[in-house]
């Protein structure tokens, strides 16, 4: 039986803001029948303050999807919509005191349901084109989509090269097997085969470079992209840096841990290219781990 | 523990007749029963017992037939992989695609070293098309494995009169029978089967034991090769406590066998028939007409299983699930999907599965209680309205897949 916290079996046990809502005048339905969780999020919406007066849902769903629909309802009310919509899904989460990995994957689908209904609320239409996989990386909670997606676009051809790039099989190990099963499959779509024992795509750092050096054009970077993350309410800040793990700290609003990996890969690849060498960059704080598990 | 335990077909209690019968294996008599003195001489004796009842129970014609292993699915791989290395020059495998995992995943394992597998389809109540199964019974054909009685549904496969079929077509025939001995009447003597796969833990003994019977003269490679174990066939010093255990709940298993058929089977028509009268949008899957005695397998429909067991759970029931949730992967069990049941109705399935220890009470208490939590669930769920699902349900809430 899974782990859920006492907040979540509070939830689940005494939904809040469960059925029909009368007046609604947003509705959001998501989810996927197929894996067995989906989601209709109703609002009451006042047009001139855009603000939710009332939320209500209604979920086809597991414990947790039950759980995380209820919270929430809770989290949105008195929120205006702008507001609500910086309501994350690791949010949700938080806010249940944690779930376990597989549930964060499938189960939760509070963001994408709230974007729907404020979409059906504008008169918009509202497509999710993310997809999701088979869960393969139970410490970071990442799909087999992701996995593949990722050795398609950056021609990954190591276990250790997808563990580089997308954190899975860094924990426990159990799920390499499951990763060259994957690299077998998608290596041979670009006409290559995978071979155990093959380097990763490290590449020794340039000669010349010191420590200090290298540090310094580090923070370089790091500074450059500051004032943007200081605009959306976040900092970064260097932490250590071991050989290639370079460790950072993120604080403040990140638009959701969906917008903090994006941001996180987009500094990666700019601290590449000022290194002339594969880096990875690991966020460290409390909940860095868990926090994994919604990348895109 | 209190509760009501109807989750049977996922394990059972350890008897304590059983338990008795074990404790001395792990003190007084902790000999290797291969060792020459006395401390090991007892043991042997002990598992020679355990040995003739477990034949006695499967009707095999000799006691050497019994292999014990370490699982249920120890004893699928080895039976699957000895067949093809036996006969390499068979390349194919004829299994189904609502076998357990522990032969599923085993066969999706060898199709990647170049097996070729045929899956039998079933039909909607889970029943098999011979048919179809004659037509790939070819020479090229290494094993069948067909399970006895499925996990889920309880539905009975006819291995009997397959195992003829294989036999005639000079194929090996296996059968998983982890779920249907000690609650079906078995005498493997008088049938075809070469192989037939036991776990411990479903028949009130301890997990972690197995059987394979593997009838006389049939060409067998060990999946363990050392000592002489097992003469040979399984090496690995034996767990000695575990099959003094088997063999025990071996021989209880025969004695209950009449009353599994009786009287198990009628609180669990019980059970189905009560839950079935109070709970609209519900059904049985598998064919209700040929199956386990002990399981009952319903889909409520619009509702999701992980979310029932929760709620069974808060009153003390103990059953199972279909749905994609309780199992952690993204779809519902492949099973119902196997069987035609729609999305909606698969995550909904619930397997209650009884045992000679389960009372009318406890019966009585889950009759009571399901049309409760059914109601509780459903007034949450999208496809419902009132007392009904919406008209066009499909229609009423279609999500966008996020
Ligand atoms: C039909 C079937 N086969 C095999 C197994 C596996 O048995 P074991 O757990 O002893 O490996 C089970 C038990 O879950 C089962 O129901």
């Amino acid at each position: 039986m899974w782990d859920y916290s006492d907040k979540v079996k509070e939830h689940f046990f005494e939904p809040r803001n469960a059925g029909p809502l009368e007046d609604a005048n947003g509705v959001g339905d998501v989810g996927s029948i197929s894996c067995g969780d989906a989601l209709r999020l109703m609002l009451k919406v006042e047009p001139e303050t855009d603000i939710i007066l009332d939320a209500h849902f209604q979920t086809f769903g597991c414990g947790s999807a039950i759980a995380s629909s209820s919270a929430l309802t809770e989290m949105i009310k008195g929120k205006t919509l702008d507001e609500a919509l910086k309501v994350s899904n690791q949010d949700i989460a938080d806010y249940l005191d944690g779930l376990p990995p597989e549930k964060m994957h499938c189960s939760v689908m509070g963001r994408e349901a709230l974007q729907a209904a404020v979409a059906n609320y504008r008169g918009e239409v509202w497509s999710d084109d993310h997809e999701e996989g088979a869960l393969v990386c139970k410490c970071f909670a990442i799909d087999a989509v992701l996995i593949e997606d990722t050795i398609r676009a950056n021609n990954l051809s190591s276990v250790q090269d997808v563990t580089n790039y997308t954190k899975a099989g860094g924990g426990c190990s159990s799920c390499h097997e499951g990763i060259e099963e994957i690299l077998v499959k998608v290596m041979a779509e670009r006409g290559d085969s995978f071979k155990p024992g093959t380097p990763a795509k490290e590449e020794a750092p340039p000669a010349g470079m010191t420590n200090l050096q290298r540090i310094k054009k580090i923070e370089a970077v790091l500074e450059s992209v500051r004032p943007q993350l200081k605009r959306d309410g976040g900092d970064i800040e260097l932490l250590d840096v071991d050989g290639k793990t370079i460790y950072v700290s993120m604080t403040g609003a990140c638009a959701g841990c969906q917008m903090e990996a994006l941001t996180l890969q987009g500094i990666q690849q700019k601290l590449m290219e000022e290194l002339k060498e594969f880096i990875k960059i690991v966020p460290t704080k409390a909940g860095a781990l868990s926090r994994a598990s919604c990348q895109p | 523990m209190e509760g009501i335990y109807f989750d049977n077909n996922a394990t059972t209690r350890v008897d304590e007749a059983v338990v008795e019968a074990m404790l001395p294996y792990f003190t007084e008599q902790f000999g290797n029963p291969s060792s020459m003195h006395s401390f090991g001489n007892k043991v042997g004796l002990a598992i020679k017992k355990a040995r003739m009842q477990v034949q006695e129970l499967l009707g095999a014609e000799h006691d050497s037939e019994i292999i014990f292993t370490s699982c249920g699915t120890e004893s699928d791989s080895t039976a699957i992989l000895s067949a093809l290395k036996a006969q390499p020059e068979r390349k194919e495998i004829i299994t189904t695609t609502v076998e357990h995992p522990a032969i599923l995943t085993l066969c999706a394992y060898l199709e990647k070293e170049g097996y070729k597998v045929h899956y039998l389809q079933v039909d909607g109540k889970g029943r098999l098309n011979l048919d179809e199964y004659k037509k790939l019974l070819t020479d090229q054909v290494a094993v069948v494995s067909v399970m006895w009685a499925n996990n889920e549904t309880g539905t009975f496969f006819p291995v009997v009169e397959m195992a003829e079929l294989a036999h005639a077509a000079g194929a090996m025939f296996h059968t998983d029978a982890v779920q249907a001995v000690g609650k079906v009447p078995l005498n493997l003597k008088d049938t075809k089967i070469d192989m037939l796969s036991v776990s411990g833990h479903k028949l009130h003994a301890p997990k972690g034991v197995g059987v394979l019977y593997l009838k006389r003269g049939v060409r067998f490679r060990p999946l363990l090769r050392g000592g002489h174990q097992e003469r040979g066939r399984r090496a690995g010093t034996e767990n000695t406590t575990s099959i003094v255990g088997l063999g025990k709940a071996a021989e209880m298993a025969l004695e209950a066998m009449a009353f599994e058929n009786t009287e198990v089977k009628r609180l669990r028509d019980k059970l189905e028939a009560g839950i079935l009268a109070k709970v609209p949008s519900s059904f049985v899957t598998g064919n209700p007409d040929d199956r386990l005695p002990n399981t009952s397998n319903i889909a409520f429909e619009y509702i999701e299983g992980e979310a029932i067991l929760l709620l069974l759970n808060k009153f003390g029931i103990a059953a199972s699930s279909g749905s994609a949730c309780t199992s952690g992967s993204l779809e519902p069990s492949h099973v119902m999907r196997a069987m035609g049941i729609p999305y909606t109705a698969a995550h909904g399935t619930v397997r209650f599965s009884l045992s000679r220890y389960s009372t009318e009470a406890e019966v009585d208490r889950v009759i009571a209680v399901v049309p409760e939590i059914i109601a509780q669930l459903r007034k949450l769920s999208p496809y419902w309205d009132g007392d009904k699902p919406k008209a066009e349900p499909d229609k009423a809430f279609a999500p966008t897949y996020a």
